[in-house]
């Protein structure tokens, strides 16, 4: 058995849906960030994917990934950071407890 | 200098800026440290600008159809539909606007040396203005609106951070936001406007835009629409009527960021905007009108409040907003040519008219008109440079001024009598106004400046900030001097045809006249009040009371808009209103009716009842319904991120399925 396009998207996807429920259920700041990056990274997947197989000829989508990646790196550094800074003010990074905005 | 400029050292005249701020930002200030040498670094970089910009001026004079074409990249292609260049359009009205933007730019870089002399800020203060210059030369030299909507926003972003420069002030602070989101209100119509544009016409391409109006392939509602959107984000930027509440409280800046961002160049955006997109408005009589009406209401109407204001800066502001008008209403009435030429006077006279502002401030330690006073023997040099910039925005001859003034005035005459007329009450006005601040300044004897004015006799400025003001006043006298003879509109527009009547010819007109002796008796009505006391002021202020008491609160446009728009926001406000005015109104009428007059008393006791009951319970209840529905709607906005993300996530599969089901 060859290894199609469907394969990745598949795997793709299963990796988003991983992500999102993570993102979406977690407590704890650090594995949503860890969450979010298995997003991104399920998209970079399919980005890759199709670039490979639809326009083979073409590098977009590999070079359009190596961006979202530094991107994400980037997005990583400012999150962690922000949970540091929360960490040391509110000795938590629950994020049910960071509620100091809300009515 | 023959030679025509190459195209790199164009691309200069905006980088030079950007790259002093990124070194001040990222170099100077976190690893030498020294607050002069940031000041130098942004100083050379925009004298660099100015002698390219006087470059390009020469080479445009000589180049056919003064243009310059230069090369540009693609930057967003999106398939065959949406094409937008990086590039740049280099043409007489760019040309102006560089020199301005960089002469008075530089002018007000040296001034500010002294201005800004051992303030903590100073490395984020040179870095701000030199960011501030590049977006503002970048606004001028792009070719497409895209590019010019980005560099519309950063010189409001400059202007946001150095209104709040001093950030620590609550006033600053919030002047600064409210410079900020008025003018969004304005941005908002003109990114309508090129979304329209772009739909309708698939390029944002300046030029290509001119063509299509020229040749009637834009036109009608599409056309008008798009010219009034690009006028709505003028109004805001140009603190035009009745988005004009921003520019007074700026004045919370420092006083060389007024005389640069809110006098000379930022606030003239608007106006450049129009004159850029000028062959829209030309077929649209409409959006011409609207032009021309907004203008010339402007300028009476922020003269008006001008009359009456005692802080010094505040005045030069509404002096501003009028003088905009002008510029508005010169190209509504007029074309490119009157409109920008008073745009090129104003910038010299009105920068001035700051840096002379603040270098009272600097002696007395204060704004306020009321606490200086007598300051003309102890500052000579500021009150000359100030007398002549009054003297040229009060339109005398031969001041520049009087000029660009004159022009607006003999093209309205012909095209909108009553906005002719405004605009002659309004030349009353400037000089009274004018001169009433330079009585009150520098005339009589000293009134003790600031009583937390450490140093009790005033002083003159040092020469570093003296120096570009006596430059400045240079230009008050002579730029208007460039189109005595037509040589201005001529470059500007080629196809001028009006007649100039030449440095004295134009005397020989009844026109200037009138308009020079309503200036007259308004500068001598302030000399009678202020300077010779003839008049008591507090009698007048007495007399117009009700004139005065609306001038001097705004006409509560700033109260309109905090109050009622924006902090009583929906339903909930208008039913508070409502239950408001019944209650105080209303209830109070009827009750005052029935309760007092024993007769009626017990007979409507009933109906009193039923007012209470009925009518009150209706009106009280429609409130309270909107709060109790809030309070309920309110538990849905949790505050739980995930909870949000759940709800957008859901709501994405929803769609998808509808989709897949029944497409």
């Amino acid at each position: 058995m060859s290894l199609g396009l469907e394969h990745y998207l598949v795997l793709s996807a299963a990796l988003f849906s991983i992500g999102l429920y993570g993102a979406l259920t977690k407590r704890s700041a650090v594995v949503i960030l860890m969450s979010i990056e298995l997003m991104l990274n399920a998209a970079n997947i399919a980005l890759v994917a199709f670039s490979r197989y639809i326009v083979p000829a073409l590098l977009t989508g590999q070079v359009f990934t190596i961006f979202s990646i530094v991107v994400a790196a980037a997005e990583a550094t400012v999150g962690l950071a922000i949970i540091m800074a929360i960490y040391r003010s509110r000795e938590t990074i629950d994020t049910t407890k960071i509620d100091l905005m809300k009515w | 200098m023959e030679t025509v400029i190459p195209n790199e050292l164009v691309w200069l005249i905006f980088l030079l800026p950007i790259l002093s701020f990124a070194v001040i930002a990222l170099f100077v200030r976190p690893f030498l440290n020294n607050p002069r040498l940031s000041g130098y670094i942004s100083i050379s970089a925009i004298f660099g600008s100015f002698i390219l910009s006087t470059w390009v001026l020469i080479s445009l004079l000589s180049a056919p159809g003064h243009e310059l074409v230069i090369p540009d990249f693609n930057w967003l292609v999106i398939d065959s539909a949406i094409n937008i260049h990086l590039g740049l359009m280099i043409d007489s009205l760019t040309a102006v606007m560089l020199i301005v933007v960089t002469l008075v730019s530089l002018m007000v870089q040296l001034y500010s040396q002294g201005y800004m002399k051992g303030d903590p800020g100073y490395h984020r203060y040179y870095a701000l203005l030199s960011l501030f210059t590049a977006s503002m030369l970048g606004l001028v030299m792009v070719d497409n609106l895209l590019l010019m909507f980005v560099f519309w926003e950063m010189v409001g972003l400059c202007s946001y951070l150095l209104i709040g420069f001093w950030f620590h002030r609550p006033a600053a602070a919030n002047a600064a936001k409210k410079a900020f989101i008025v003018t969004r209100i304005g941005d908002f119509g003109f990114l309508g406007a090129i979304l329209l544009l772009l739909s309708q016409t698939g390029t944002l391409d300046i030029a290509q835009l001119h063509s299509l109006a020229l040749a009637g392939v834009l036109t009608g509602t599409v056309l008008t629409w798009a010219a009034i959107g690009i006028f709505l984000g003028a109004i805001g930027k140009s603190a035009q009527f009745p988005l004009h509440v921003w520019l007074p409280d700026a004045m919370e800046g420092p006083t060389p960021v007024s005389a640069l961002i809110h006098a000379a160049t930022m606030v003239a955006a608007g106006v450049f905007l129009v004159a850029r997109m000028f062959p829209l408005f030309e077929h649209s009589e409409v959006a011409l009108l609207t032009v021309a009406i907004i203008g010339g209401l402007t300028a009476i109407f922020a003269a008006t409040m001008g009359l009456v204001m005692t802080d010094i800066k505040r005045v030069l502001a509404y002096s501003t907003i009028s003088q905009l008008g002008y510029m508005m209403l010169g190209l509504g009435v007029g074309g490119i040519a009157i409109g920008i030429f008073h745009l090129f006077n104003h910038a010299f006279f009105k920068a001035l008219l700051f840096l002379g502002a603040g270098s009272v401030s600097h002696a007395t330690g204060t704004f306020d008109m009321r606490q200086m006073g007598g300051l003309r023997k102890v500052m000579p040099w500021t009150y000359a440079t100030f007398l002549i910039a009054s003297l040229s925005i009060a339109g005398i001859w031969p001041l520049a001024g009087f000029w660009s003034k004159d022009e607006i005035l003999a093209s309205s005459i012909n095209n909108q009598p009553i906005l002719f007329y405004l605009a002659m009450v309004t030349v009353f006005m400037t000089a009274f106004y004018m001169f009433r601040v330079v009585f009150l300044t520098f005339g009589g004897q000293y009134r003790g400046g600031s009583p937390a004015n450490h140093s009790p006799r005033p002083h003159e400025s040092p020469s570093v900030m003296i120096t570009p003001m006596v430059v400045l006043a240079v230009l008050a006298v002579g730029s208007g001097w460039f189109n005595v003879t037509g040589g201005f509109s001529r470059f500007l527009e080629p196809s001028e045809t009006h007649v100039f009547q030449g440095f004295f010819g134009i005397l020989a007109h009844p026109l200037p006249w009138v308009s020079l002796i309503l200036a007259g008796a308004g500068i001598l009505l302030a000399y009678a009040i202020y300077s010779a006391r003839w008049l008591s002021a507090e009698r007048i202020g007495r007399l117009f009371e009700p004139f005065y008491v609306v001038f001097s609160n705004k006409y509560w446009f700033d109260e309109l808009y905090e109050n009622i728009i924006a902090r009583i926001v929906l339903l909930k406000g208008l039913f508070a209103g409502i239950k408001l005015f019944d209650s105080r109104f209303i209830d109070r009428g009827i009750n005052a009716f029935f309760i007092e007059n024993l007769v009626v008393r017990r007979f409507f006791s009933g109906l009193k009842s039923f007012d209470n009951r009925g009518i009150d319970g209706a009106v009280n209840g429609v409130a309270d319904t909107t709060v109790a529905t809030g309070r309920v709607l309110r538990i849905a906005q949790t505050g739980q991120l995930q909870l949000y993300g759940m709800f957008i996530i859901l709501g994405i599969l929803a769609i998808s399925l509808a989709l897949i089901f029944f497409s």
